[in-house]
């Protein structure tokens, strides 16, 4: 972690949760990332709009260190299972969640937990690239930090450069970090989005379908970054590219009519499902 | 190829009625209009001389004797009181706007979308009677402040409604990305959605602005009038001051040939002010970004 102690003791001080902070610290002495210690786990989850269910009762652990896919079939719920994890339902008036979400053990729907404190540290992408469109590719990159008052020039730079960098965007736009992020390219946003995401360092990362808007080139590169940052952060991605999960995910879960069907290592949900369903939709006769 | 019902000829005649139609009402909007424009300029452009941009108005006796007389003393009065709407409808206008558009699950929002459209259906008339009660009385005496606040209550609901509509054209998945970096809600609003709406609001001000500015009722008994400039500068604020819309209505009414020449001046004068105002609003919106 490239986290300088000035950084840090900002970070901690907007933290509402200041145990669960100092528990993952710990845990990264101990070097415990990479076990299969559970980062989230979800309890009887279920998200509702109106009477559509989204989130049929999932209960899954998602692991440190480690990367985990969501499958299945357009409209299984995999974007709104996602969005409940960091509390992106709260703004929806239609979208009611109930059921817990634990993070480190403390439930993020406890009416005591400030969501901002818990959006910090599950950072999430989104499908479409959503660039702040008046504000310059810069600071697109840093406005999670420069926006709740850190200043500091020279270590607002080093964040951009590094999350640019990690985002596979910093060549194509190094020389004019000031021009607008809306003049980026489509697949270039997508990237300046993930790098904005980065820059904030969340424990944990949601995707949703990071990929699907970028060429395969830059997938490639995506794809890296993935395999990279596990090292440091819990990763959770959407994606409709089952050739994706297989090669990056370590961890999957198959969704369906808003019911988790399976959960289980990548490598022998592909190679040996349990369940029917999964294993039609693996063997591509539906989805 | 399916067939239409009717052959092209006949539909071209149908095209050619409906254009005709539409170019008709289009007139029947614009020469009223255009009819009123000449009527003003024709009665009032006599007045337009030198004096009348460079004295005050005085008695009556002035315009009659050929003695100079003018209105830079209603103009300057109008620029304060407007001025002071500005800084108090603006603000309040664009909380109520942000309230509108950012919060719709707080539980206020609902009461006040009620407290604004009934404000803003309120005849104008009536706002200038709540300024009365609420700053005229209180101070014992006329003054350009209350005018701006008659004139604020006239320009708030309107700024609350465009800010409002300004808001909602950002799509929510801005204010979403915002959320997901962990940002506060008042802070995604004021750091990306407000500066991105940055257009639509001005022209939203501006709208208002126009609307209020040609105005007489919420006036009459709030800034009230004035012949002459105040002995201080601080009398246009504290004191009863002159205005264009309500010296249009008063040099209207009044007995004396003279002064209504001078109206007419005074409507001139009125009718470019919130033309330039609204073209200004024009050209903004054509910058728009989204
Ligand atoms: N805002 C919403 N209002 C009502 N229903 C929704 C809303 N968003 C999603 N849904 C419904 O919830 C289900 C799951 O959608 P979603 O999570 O977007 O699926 P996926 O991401 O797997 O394609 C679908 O049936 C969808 O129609
Ligand atoms: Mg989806």
């Amino acid at each position: 972690m490239f986290v300088n102690s000035n950084f840090k003791k900002k970070k901690t001080k907007l933290s509402e949760n200041g145990t669960s902070q100092q528990q993952s610290m710990n845990m990264k002495e101990k070097g415990l990332y990479g076990s299969s210690m559970i980062r989230i786990e979800t309890k009887n989850l279920y998200v509702k709009y109106g009477t559509t269910i989204g989130v049929n009762n999932v209960s899954v652990p998602i692991y440190n260190g480690n990367v985990t896919a969501l499958v299945g079939p357009s409209g299984c719920g995999k974007t709104t299972f996602l969005r409940a994890l960091n509390r992106m339902h709260d703004l929806s008036r239609d979208a009611v969640v109930t059921g817990k979400v634990l993070l480190d053990d403390l439930n993020i729907y406890d009416p005591k937990v400030n969501p901002v404190s818990i959006r910090r540290k599950i950072g999430m992408v989104f499908q479409k690239p959503t660039p702040f469109p008046t504000m310059s590719i810069f600071d697109n990159v840093v406005a999670g930090l420069k926006l709740v008052g850190i200043k500091d020039k020279k270590f607002l730079n080093e964040v951009c450069e590094k999350a640019l960098i990690q985002a596979a965007l910093f060549d194509e736009v190094k020389d004019r970090l000031n021009n607008p992020g809306g003049s980026l390219s489509g697949g270039q946003q997508q990237r300046l989005s993930i790098a904005r995401a980065l820059a904030i360092e969340p424990e944990v990362l949601l995707m949703d379908e990071p990929t699907s808007s970028l060429d395969p080139k830059s997938t490639l590169k995506i794809e890296d970054l993935m395999v990279e940052l596990k090292k440091n952060y819990s990763i959770v991605i959407v994606t409709h590219n089952l050739a994706q999960a297989g090669r990056i995910s370590d961890y999957s879960i198959f969704m369906y009519l808003g019911d988790m069907i399976e959960f289980g290592k990548t490598k022998d949900m592909f190679q040996n499902p349990k369940d029917k369903r999964t294993e039609e939709y693996l063997t591509g006769k539906f989805g | 190829m399916i067939k239409p019902k009717k052959t092209l000829k006949q539909r071209n005649i149908k095209d050619r009625f409906m254009v005709s139609l539409l170019v008709l009402s289009t007139v029947v909007v614009l020469v009223p209009l255009l009819i009123i424009i000449a009527y003003v300029i024709i009665n009032g452009v006599s007045a337009l001389n030198w004096e009348f941009f460079t004295e005050e108005l005085g008695s009556p006796s002035r315009a009659m004797q050929g003695r100079p007389t003018g209105l830079i003393h209603t103009m300057i009065g109008t620029a304060v009181v407007d001025f002071l709407a500005l800084i108090i409808s603006i603000p309040v206008g664009l909380g109520a706007g942000i309230m509108l558009s950012e919060y719709p699950d707080h539980k206020l929002n609902p009461y006040l979308r009620i407290i604004n459209d009934t404000l803003n259906g309120m005849p104008a008339i009536l706002k200038g009677l709540l300024a009365f009660a609420l700053i005229v009385k209180p101070m014992g005496t006329f003054s350009g402040l209350s005018g701006g606040f008659a004139l604020a209550f006239v320009m708030i609901p309107i700024i609350a409604r465009s800010t409002e509509s300004a808001l909602m054209s950002i799509p929510w998945t801005i204010r979403e990305a915002g959320l997901a970096i962990g940002l506060p809600r008042w802070r995604v609003v004021m750091s990306t959605i407000v500066p991105a709406a940055k257009t639509g609001l001005v022209t939203g001000f501006l709208i208002a602005f126009a609307r209020a500015a040609g105005e007489a009722a919420p006036l009459m008994f709030t800034s009230f009038g004035n012949n002459y400039f105040p002995r201080h500068w601080t009398g246009m604020i504290f004191g009863p001051v002159d205005t264009l819309p309500q010296r249009l209505y008063s040099l209207a009414i009044s007995p004396y040939k003279e002064w209504h020449a001078m109206g007419w001046a005074a409507g001139i004068v009125l009718l470019f002010f919130v033309i330039a105002i609204f073209f200004t609003a024009r050209l903004l919106t054509r910058k728009k970004v989204y």
